[in-house]
């Protein structure tokens, strides 16, 4: 998996979790919660999805490291390729 | 408006209806609801109810969008929604200045059956698909299930900073959401307040299964014909979901600002039977008549529409015409009586609140929406007064009076008769 893939994936988590957000212009640099309307509830749905959807545990001292799509690149890119490799 | 206790005096303030909105199977607004009182028109269609398959089921088609974020509808709760549709336009036809209001003088009273079965059964169902691991459990499910979730995501929607809280009633809890936003009123607790019950029955499976297993859930091959109180060959309960909340207002208050009103509130009571879990107490029914007509300083022959409680279930309704024939005999000729059920089933905490305001129409047109669906009228249910079938119009309607019982033996009747300065 690529970083823009993964960057991807997360966009299309918050799509369902932010349904009311235009995605189209998301700064991959910018921390989400300066750009977009999302709440402490909102990036422990981000955590959840990435549960539920793609196998992906992240510990509660990562949070952080979700703050902007970039920086939920670098953290996860990674751990979903670890993912992979270990299917 | 004030914000102290001079409103608590010997003789209790007037307390007007000034706005209703609400959410029916038959209707999403009051004028499209009694349009199809008056024409007929059930409410009653066939949904699929997980591990159940297809059940009957009264349905409500509001857009929630209309008043809530994609977001917030995804957050929050069925009941949340019906709550805050009911709540806007019920503000919005009382044409109440509602951004001039001090918020923290309104209060939100909203009755319920029961919260947090649907949430919670929803949530089972998805980490069953996880091999039951709790780690996929949803971090909204508190804020979901509480009992004060419905008046508290109407709350958050209104910007109101006055109490907000659910008052569990089982089925009596739509009339006793009007009550108690009139005592608050009286004791100058708040100076606006919306009111009435609300209901997201049809959403878990566990009603359904709870009225199958006692045998009182109602089955009939055609959908809209399916809740039939009164009629020989009824069967039970058809569940429903809707909502209905009323701005209610110290009279004072009301007509400073020249609110339409739609009715006065005149008497009611609220007691228990203490006698069975789920079976209804005739004499604990009529007890609960005779105290409403007694604070609204009314004689039986005084009350000209009697909205039943009747569910459809062999014995309820026997017993509730058991109560009524008591109080009211055969010598109230002017006193009509009908059953909204029979167009919308059961809504639950919503029944009470829905079915007042099919009736309230009733001032101003003369006419009673009958109780459809009987084609074989039980003896034992054939009460003076009955309309039946089609609507009737009369020479009279000043007062209606409005039963909704609940298990566990609550009952309530709330009594609002014609406005008159």
């Amino acid at each position: 998996m690529t970083k823009d893939e993964c960057k991807k994936l997360v966009l299309d988590i918050i799509a369902d979790i932010a349904p009311d957000e235009d995605l189209s212009n998301v700064k991959p640099d910018v921390r989400l919660r300066d750009q977009l309307q999302l709440d402490s509830m909102d990036f422990l749905d981000i955590v959840m999805e990435l549960r539920k959807r793609h196998g992906i545990e992240v510990p509660e001292a990562d949070y952080m490291q979700l703050a902007s799509l970039d920086s939920s690149a670098e953290y996860l890119t990674p751990r979903f390729n670890a993912l992979a490799d270990k299917r | 408006m004030a914000s102290d206790f001079r409103f608590i005096r010997m003789k209790p303030a007037r307390i007007v209806i000034t706005g209703v909105g609400l959410a029916a199977p038959n209707g999403n607004s009051l004028a499209e609801f009694r349009k199809n009182l008056l024409t007929g028109v059930a409410g009653i269609e066939r949904i699929d109810v997980r591990y159940m398959g297809s059940q009957l089921a009264g349905v409500c088609h509001f857009d929630p969008l209309r008043y809530q974020k994609k977001k917030e509808v995804r957050v929050g709760t069925r009941a949340g929604s019906v709550s805050i549709y009911c709540a806007r336009e019920a503000l919005a036809d009382s044409r109440v200045a509602f951004d001039s209001l001090p918020k923290d003088r309104i209060g939100i009273y909203i009755g319920c059956t029961e919260h947090g079965n649907v949430e919670t059964e929803n949530e089972i169902y998805n980490i069953s698909k996880f091999s039951y691991e709790t780690k996929y459990w949803s971090h909204y499910h508190n804020p979901r299930t509480v009992a004060n979730n419905p008046a508290g995501e109407t709350s958050l929607n209104l910007g109101v900073t006055g109490p907000a809280y659910t008052i569990g009633a089982a089925c009596a809890a739509g009339n006793l959401g009007l009550v108690h936003a009139t005592q608050m009123l009286r004791l100058g607790e708040v100076d606006f307040a919306i009111c009435g019950g609300v209901s997201e029955s049809i959403h878990t499976f566990g009603i359904f299964a709870g009225f199958k297993s006692q045998n009182a859930l109602a089955t009939h091959a055609e959908p809209a014909r399916a809740s039939r109180p009164f009629d020989r060959a009824r069967n039970g309960i058809v569940i429903s979901e809707g909502g209905c909340l009323y701005t209610l207002e110290r009279l004072e208050d009301a007509q400073a600002r020249g609110a339409k009103i739609y009715a006065e509130i005149a008497g009611y009571h609220v007691n228990s039977d203490a006698s069975d879990y789920v079976l209804p107490n005739p004499q604990r029914q009529a007890e609960c008549i005779r105290a409403a007509l007694r604070r609204a300083g009314l004689s039986p022959a005084e009350i000209h529409l009697i909205n039943t409680h009747a569910t459809a279930t062999p014995l309820g309704d026997i017993q509730e015409c058991e109560a009524i024939r008591s109080v009211f005999g055969e010598g109230c000729p002017e006193t009509w009586i009908n059953n909204t059920k029979s167009f919308i089933g059961h809504a639950m905490g919503a029944a009470g609140a829905l079915e007042l305001a099919g009736n309230l129409p009733s001032f101003e047109d003369l006419t009673v929406h009958p109780t459809i669906n009987v084609d074989d009228l039980d003896p034992a249910c054939a009460l003076p007064g009955l309309v039946l079938n089609q609507p009737r119009r009369v020479s009279r309607i000043d007062t209606i009076l409005n039963n909704s019982f609940g298990m566990l033996g609550i009952n309530s009747t709330l009594i609002v008769r014609r406005f008159l300065p």
